[in-house]
Order: structure tokens, then C-alpha cells, then sequence
């Protein structure tokens, strides 16, 4: 009986959720890969040296973004992620592209035309550059929210001296967003089956009150929480565990890519 | 919408990284202090709730609707101080899990989001609240203009970055009108929502709120006459 109520939760969940699954589990891809191995903290910093790289360079030179571009596919084939993920997850940059987009119609200075339409140069290339940069960045998370689940980040995250207050509450909401979205779906579910549809702003305050008992519950289950991190010993730092020393080799393996961009953008200006 | 990479340049990014560096680290000094060692599990539930809260849809019209952005509801709720925390939780796994908001842009989403939109709505909230008298309708009013400046507040941020460091080609006059002109009628729903999720909080439990604690009275013992 009990699972064929949580079927008709899931069947009319509006959230897009799977339930039962932990948030960073759920973007989490298993595989087994060189990219996948990697220790947190280093991908990390990898992560963030391609993306200055990236960030840093000209869109004018545009053969360079070609190399980034394969350097990303090439991570991606690595790391076993398929394509169509990757594509589907990076959906979430629209609104920028859509900016983007705009750019080259309106603006000022040199103008040039395509056919019937006129565009301005300045704009084409900002907004190319937005996309370019844009899309590499996106990807980039995705690689790494794909191939190393929300804990390890987070660990990773640590490592990099993330204060601890910081990595307790994103632990925290990482252990209890699941449990938090779940009661409101079970409030949108008791909603529903009173016959409440919202379909505009004369339904906010029944929408709000629904935010504030969230809120209370939420509060109330962190008060919970605390009192049994308390009766269990907690005083203000979680265990930690052993700390692993990483090996040159390995960080040589992750910086791989991010000194290779850095090379061939080096040899670009060298070039020039 | 967050900000992604490349949208602002390297230095201004990394200048906003720092103040957000630095503006984090005096939120950990006083969450602590008004918190106490219960601060943890709380911000970390107020995360939850505000990642939780980001995704109920308020529908408007037509098929449209949005959603809360939760900074000054935050901040009123819990505090300044674990508002911004937990708003910089949200945002930090935002962008590392979800990819929303670059993560070279991070610290340019934190500044606008969780610094400028919690302390400007919770600097308007302290000041409302004072020249109102000091009854619950008063916390209700005084947060609801919070959610309403609080809003086109960040949206400023956002020129103000794209002023120094912005990579696109449209004038700051125009994104500004842009900017504003949109984020006062978003920040016309903010004030209507945080209004009236923080008249129901006062109605069950108004001993949670951070921002009436201070009127309301410690527990009375009365002699027995």
C-alpha cells in the first residue's frame, strides 16, 4: 500500500525529482574512468585553471576554441559521459544565449550584412564569445558534477579550504533537500487533493502559506537534528576522515588538459 | 538567473570573488555569534528550505510564473548573517552540481545574491520596522518591502559588475533600464510572496522569526496572587 502511494507521488510529481535518490547521486553518473578516479580537490583546480584559460583568451581567435572545444569532447569521451547528457544538462544556459543572440542586431560601430540582414560586428563577436565561453564553462560542471558525486565535491571543496561552517551546511543540505522537496510535494500532493489547482496571483497566498509551513518544518527538523548531534557528541566539528596525501603523478594526470589549453594559447600569442 | 562565465571579465570576477571571500568570513563571525553552535544544522536546513522554496512556482499569468529568490524571506526568517550563508550554500552548489551560474562567476552571484540582496532588503527591513509601531502586521509590511527592494538591489549589483567588466555590447544605460525596469516587477511578486510567507510564520510561530525576536517578550512568570 505504502509503495503504491509513493508510485502516485512520483507519477505526479511536478518537480521533475527522482525520489529516493540523494541531489548528488542523482547527477552523478557511475563509471569507471581515469576522470572519475581523479581525487576531488585536484579536478577541482583543473576545472577552474581550463576555464581562466579559457575565459582569458580572445574569441577572435577562434581556432583556439576549436581546441578547447575537442580538449572538452575528448574529456567527455574519457569520462564515459554521453554526449546527449551533457547536451540536455547544459540546456540551463539558455536565457544567456538568448542575450546573446540579440547582441549583433542591436548595437553600435561597423556594420556588415549577411544577406538581407544587417549585423554589427562589436555585437557578432561579444555575443559569440558569450556562447563560446558560456558553453565551455557549463560543460565543464557538468563534467565534473557528472563524473564525482555532490559529497566528494564537496570533500574536494574542503580540501581547498572551504571554511568548515560553509562545508556543515552544504552537508547538511545536501542530506536534507531531498527530505525538504519531498514534504512539499506531499503538501502539493494534499493540496491537489482538495481540488486547489493555482492558476494565478489570487492563489499566492495559499502558495505562501505553504512556503512558510516549509519553512517551520524545516526549521524544526534542524532544531531535531541539532539536539541529536548534541546527545551524540557533536561540538561543532564533524569527523573527519584520513586524509590522503596525493601523489605528483596524479596531479600531473589532471592538469594535463588545462596546461595544454594554457600551451596553445601561449603558442597563439607567441605566433601572432 | 545567474550569471555564467565569460559574461564579466577575469579581474572583475576575481575582485567580486574576494569581497565575497571577505563578506562570508564576517557571516561565519556573526552566525556565530547570534546562533550560537546550533548554527550549523539550522543555516543548513534554511538552505535547504531556500533551494527547496526556489523551485514552487507562483503562476502570474498565461502559462508564466516564478518563483521566490528567498534573500530577504532569509533574512527576516533567520537572520542576516545565516541568510547570507545559507543563500551562498545555495549558490555554490548551483553552480558546481547544477552548472547555473559559471563557476568563475561565483563570487559575482554570491555579491549580488546573498550579500546585496539579503543586507539591503534586511537593512530596509530594520528601518520600516522602526517607524512602524511594534505589532506582527508591522514585521508582515516591513518584510514585504524588503522582497521589493531587495530584488531590483541585486539586479544594481549586476550593472555595477557589468560597468567595470562586462564583455557584452549593449550600453550600461540600457542594461540598467533593462535591469531595473524588470527586476521592480519581480521584486512587486517578492513583496507579495515574503509578505505573506512571513504573515503565516508570525501567525504559527512567530518565536522563529529573527526579525520580531527582539519585541517579542522573554517567557512572563507571573506570581500567583
Amino acid at each position: 500500500m505504502v509503495r503504491n502511494i509513493n508510485k502516485i507521488e512520483i507519477s505526479h510529481t511536478e518537480l521533475g525529482h527522482h525520489h529516493g535518490h540523494d541531489v548528488g547521486e542523482r547527477l552523478y553518473l557511475h563509471r569507471h574512468s581515469i576522470v572519475h578516479s581523479l581525487p576531488p580537490h585536484v579536478k577541482i583546480v583543473a576545472a577552474f585553471m581550463f576555464l581562466f584559460v579559457v575565459i582569458s583568451t580572445s574569441i577572435t581567435q577562434w581556432q583556439l576554441f576549436i581546441f578547447y572545444f575537442s580538449l572538452i569532447l575528448l574529456t567527455l569521451t574519457v569520462a564515459k559521459i554521453p554526449i546527449k547528457l551533457a547536451a540536455t544538462r547544459s540546456l540551463i544556459e539558455i536565457p544567456f544565449v538568448l542575450f546573446a543572440v540579440l547582441m549583433p542586431f542591436f548595437g553600435t560601430g561597423e556594420q556588415f550584412s549577411i544577406g538581407p540582414v544587417d549585423l554589427y560586428r562589436a555585437g557578432l563577436l561579444a555575443g559569440l564569445s558569450i556562447v563560446g565561453k558560456g558553453t565551455i564553462g557549463v560543460l565543464i560542471a557538468i563534467i565534473l558534477s557528472t563524473s564525482t558525486t555532490a559529497r566528494e565535491i564537496l570533500r574536494g571543496l574542503e580540501k581547498l579550504k572551504l571554511p568548515q561552517l560553509m562545508v556543515q551546511i552544504a552537508s547538511f543540505m545536501l542530506r536534507y533537500v531531498n527530505v525538504v522537496t519531498d514534504e512539499m510535494e506531499r503538501m502539493r500532493v494534499a493540496r491537489a487533493s482538495r481540488g486547489f489547482e493555482a492558476t494565478g496571483i489570487k492563489h499566492w497566498k495559499i502558495l505562501a502559506t505553504a512556503a512558510a509551513a516549509l519553512f517551520i518544518r524545516s526549521y524544526e527538523r534542524g532544531e531535531r537534528v541539532h539536539l541529536a548531534m548534541l546527545s551524540r557528541g557533536y561540538d561543532g566539528v564533524l569527523p573527519h576522515e584520513e586524509v590522503t596525501k596525493v601523489s605528483v603523478k596524479i596531479w600531473i594526470k589532471a592538469l594535463t588538459l588545462p596546461f595544454l589549453a594554457l600551451l596553445a594559447h601561449l603558442l597563439m600569442i607567441v605566433w601572432k | 538567473m545567474h550569471i555564467p562565465d565569460g559574461f564579466i571579465d577575469l579581474p572583475t570576477s576575481g575582485i567580486f570573488a574576494a569581497a565575497s571571500a571577505a563578506g562570508i568570513a564576517l557571516s561565519l563571525k556573526g552566525a556565530k555569534k547570534s546562533l550560537d553552535e546550533k548554527s550549523a544544522p539550522l543555516a543548513g536546513l534554511t538552505a535547504t528550505f531556500i533551494f527547496a522554496v526556489q523551485m514552487l512556482n507562483f503562476p502570474v499569468a498565461a502559462g508564466t510564473s516564478g518563483h521566490l529568490l528567498g534573500g530577504a524571506l532569509a533574512a527576516v526568517l533567520v537572520g542576516p548573517y545565516a541568510a547570507t550563508l545559507a543563500l551562498s550554500v545555495v549558490l555554490l552548489m548551483q553552480s558546481f552540481l547544477f552548472a547555473d551560474g559559471g563557476l568563475s562567476a561565483l563570487g559575482l552571484n554570491i555579491f549580488n545574491m546573498a550579500f546585496i540582496g539579503v543586507w539591503v532588503g534586511y537593512g530596509f527591513f530594520l528601518l520600516i520596522r522602526k517607524l512602524l509601531p511594534k505589532t506582527k502586521s508591522s514585521i508582515t509590511i516591513a518584510a514585504s518591502i524588503a522582497g521589493l527592494l531587495s530584488v531590483p538591489a541585486a539586479a544594481t549589483g549586476f550593472v555595477l559588475q557589468y560597468a567595470i567588466g562586462g564583455t557584452a555590447t549593449f550600453s550600461v544605460q540600457t542594461v540598467l533600464a533593462a535591469m531595473v525596469g524588470t527586476h521592480v516587477l519581480i521584486g512587486i511578486g517578492e513583496a507579495i510572496i515574503t509578505g505573506l510567507a512571513v504573515g503565516a510564520v508570525m501567525a504559527s510561530r512567530s518565536d522563529l522569526v529573527y526579525g520580531w525576536r527582539g519585541n517579542s517578550s522573554l517567557l512572563e512568570i507571573r506570581k500567583s496572587i
